[in-house]
């Protein structure tokens, strides 16, 4: 069991979480996830490492919550435990040698860029930092995010918050006007990081993407996750989350991506149902 | 006088066409009456060739003997000294290869049921008997445990019983390995599972779950956490794919996969978060047990046909005859001679058939087998909505990868001395899947055994 230390809403759909997980915070790098169960009949689902803390023993996740296991995670409050947490998982993202930088998150996405942006600004690359989102009553860790890198822009798809457009429209704003990266970072949904890659290919620009397909265990024992990169399969799990975006096989991904969508959206459906039913009981 | 009736006394089983639909065990297994019948076929031999067919060497005339005199808690405790899980053993074992083909009513008959009466007395202890808390008296000493499958189980268990402090530590949530998530509950119930497994624990094992050895410690930290010896018994769990075209399509699944939403998860059951699609027509390639497992547990899902797809003929199927038997009876085809080329989809990347070409059987290869060799121009296809590769699985590299100085072979499988289980690195000893490849339960609990022998002698030795 793995008591949950800290709880902060980030927006009306994502939350972030602090939770007790001495071993795996003395591990964890970042660019690794965790796989957790919520309880006894729940599904195990994969996050990313959001931060940690050695000292205090610590890892921090951020859930977007879009099904029933995420709206279960959530109805967990401080000191309540998960049942499962399992990690560090997957590759560390390798970012050493790199000069100039955009990491560009989407939606739930800029919680796992940030740290990124953070580690490449460690490591001594100049970072510019491109974050999207639908509208701006959703934008969340503006300032986490500014702090982490030398520029920050912020993009709505509505346009509410004045900088109408997609994160592709800023990042090819920048190159063109002679931003010289040598690296990209892209996280979000996954027809973003299809976007993103098709933008940067085009101007040679080596890019990092960080995958999210569907994953049971989580440490290379069933292939769930398998995608093609390069011709090649791989198990993003192992061999991953962090691919070459130029090699990504994207519409693929996509597809697997919704093997279970009818079932999630009735899952879901179902639980919030019977939430609503036992709220109208009461 | 012995039953010198040369058939075993059969054992009951649901109806082919009522199981195929349930999740519930097939075999009911014996009723006290009928197992002291069978019992009362053993001959009693004075060289008991039995024994020296079976991996952990259980004292097989002797608990059989238990069992014709009614003692059934008796023949339980004598199949336990040498076997840390008889009711798993006596439900999984491929007792034609092993035991049973060495007994000598088998030369004129069939022989003793002898895994049908090792379940019958360790499925009559869990119902009547009583497991003591028994700890023995501690040695002062620990050993880490990597993996709670058979050979870790049965490892940690022989240890335990020696003295040792043991701690198993498991990657997944729960314990068992692929009694767990690869043996589906129609041949291996997970209650029987659990209950072996508490019974180990009571002995005083330590079973760490969530536990990923090589991510959150590496085998050199769990020295320096004073485990004096560590047990590598990490299985082959690393599913093969066939590199055909669309094999990423939807409704692809690797074996593993598959049986892990079904088994481990319990995606088949409402009350489970886990989601399962739910195929009509399935293929599954490969001839073994995890393929016939597979076959079976998609008609169980509600599959309407069930095609295993096998490169080779019957005859050199690797699955235990019984599996095959049950799986015909349930209604699986066979497409023997047989082998993928492409898996075909629709627009929506989801699968619409499997092609296959047909084989003959050529030339005998360096092993004796007779290698499959295409037909050409022979390709058909079989509509699908499903296709399960279960064609094999390999050694998980990941504590060869971050173990400094432990060898393995090309397969990525862990090289031992075969008596001592001693690996390349000093105080590190592996057995089971890791070191054979897949192989079966019993050969696995075989080598935890002797491994727990040989860390017993390392440990004392450095004294």
């Amino acid at each position: 069991m793995f008591s949950i230390i800290e709880k902060r809403k980030l927006n009306d759909s994502m939350t972030l979480m602090v939770v007790d997980a001495p071993y795996i915070a003395k591990k964890a790098k970042a660019g690794q996830f965790i796989i957790l169960r919520v309880n006894e009949y729940g599904e195990r689902i994969p996050l990313t490492i959001a931060d940690y803390d050695r000292e205090k023993g610590t890892v921090t996740i951020i859930y977007q919550i879009v099904g029933k296991t995420t709206i279960l995670l959530d109805q967990l409050k401080v000191g309540d435990a998960i049942l499962d947490f399992i990690g560090p998982l997957g590759k560390a993202s390798e970012l050493e040698g790199y000069h100039k930088a955009a990491v560009v998150g989407g939606g739930a996405g800029c919680a796992i860029a940030y740290p990124q942006a953070k580690a490449l600004h460690q490591l001594g690359a100049k970072v510019d930092m491109i974050a999207g989102f639908r509208n701006k009553d959703i934008i969340i860790l503006e300032d986490e995010m500014r702090a982490a890198s030398d520029s920050l822009t912020v993009m709505t798809d509505d346009g509410s918050n004045g900088n109408q457009g997609f994160v592709t429209d800023a990042l090819k704003k920048r190159i063109e006007e002679g931003a010289d990266y040598d690296l990209v970072v892209a996280i979000g949904p996954l027809v973003m990081m299809r976007a993103v890659c098709n933008l940067t290919k085009e101007y040679g620009i080596k890019t990092i993407v960080s995958m999210n397909p569907i994953m049971i265990d989580g440490t290379g024992m069933c292939g769930g996750c398998r995608l093609t990169v390069g011709g090649k399969t791989k198990f993003a799990c192992v061999d991953g989350p962090d691919f070459d975006g130029h090699e990504v096989d994207f519409d693929e991904t996509i597809k697997r991506s919704r093997t279970y969508a009818e079932m999630e959206k009735k899952a879901a459906h179902d639980y919030k149902c019977h939430l609503m039913e036992s709220v109208e009981n009461a | 006088m012995p039953n010198m009736n040369p058939k075993k006394t059969p054992i009951p089983e649901q109806e082919p066409n009522v199981r195929n639909k349930n999740f519930e065990e097939v075999s009911l297994g014996y009723t006290e009456a009928m197992a002291k019948e069978e019992a009362e076929r053993c001959l009693h031999c004075k060289n008991q060739p039995c024994v020296s067919g079976c991996p952990v060497g259980v004292h097989i005339p002797d608990f059989i003997r238990h069992i014709s005199e009614g003692d059934m808690e008796g023949a339980y405790q004598t199949i336990k000294l040498t076997n840390s899980l008889p009711a798993v053993c006596g439900r999984v074992c491929p007792q034609e290869n092993q035991c049973e083909h060495n007994c000598v009513r088998g030369i004129k008959g069939e022989p003793v049921g002898i895994g049908r009466l090792e379940r019958f007395a360790a499925d009559w202890h869990i119902k009547n008997g009583k497991d003591e808390e028994f700890h023995a008296e501690h040695n002062g000493h620990k050993v880490a445990v990597i993996g709670a499958g058979p050979a870790g189980l049965t490892c940690a268990g022989d240890l335990a019983a020696k003295g040792y402090s043991v701690t198993v530590f498991e990657a997944l949530h729960a314990a068992g390995g692929v009694l767990m998530y690869g043996i589906p509950q129609f041949r291996l119930p997970k209650e029987i599972v659990q209950k072996e497994i508490d019974a180990l624990k009571q002995k005083g094992v330590e079973i760490k779950t969530d536990m990923v050895i090589g991510k959150v410690f590496s085998v050199d930290e769990l020295f320096d956490m004073g485990y004096e010896a560590v047990f590598v018994g990490t299985g082959a769990g690393l599913p093969s794919f066939m590199n055909i075209p669309g094999e990423s399509l939807v409704g692809v699944y690797s074996a593993n996969e598959f049986l892990t939403r079904v088994n481990l998860m319990k995606a088949y059951k409402p009350e489970y978060d886990t989601p399962m699609i739910e195929p009509k027509r399935v293929a599954v390639v490969g001839g073994g047990n995890v393929a016939m497992d597979a076959a079976r547990t998609s008609l169980r899902l509600g599959a309407e046909q069930v095609h295993i797809v096998y490169r080779r003929a019957e005859e050199q199927m690797p699955a235990r005859r019984e599996e095959v038997h049950h799986a015909k009876e349930e209604g699986v085809e066979f497409n023997l001679l047989c082998n993928p080329v492409a898996i075909h989809g629709d627009k929506d990347g989801k699968v619409e058939s499997i092609e296959c070409i047909r084989m003959e059987l050529g030339e005998a290869d360096a092993s004796g087998r007779r290698k499959p060799v295409p037909v050409e121009g022979s390709n058909f296809k079989i509509p699908v909505d499903c296709v399960v590769m279960a064609i094999g699985n390999s050694p998980n590299p990941l504590i060869r990868t971050t173990t400094e100085g432990l060898e393995a072979n090309q397969r990525g499988c862990i090289i031992v001395n075969e008596e001592t289980m001693r690996t390349s690195r000093e105080g590190v000893y592996a057995a089971g899947d890791a070191v054979s490849g897949a192989a079966t339960v019993i050969l696995a609990m075989g080598g935890g055994k002797d491994a727990a022998r040989s860390i017993d002698r390392y440990i004392q030795s450095k004294q």
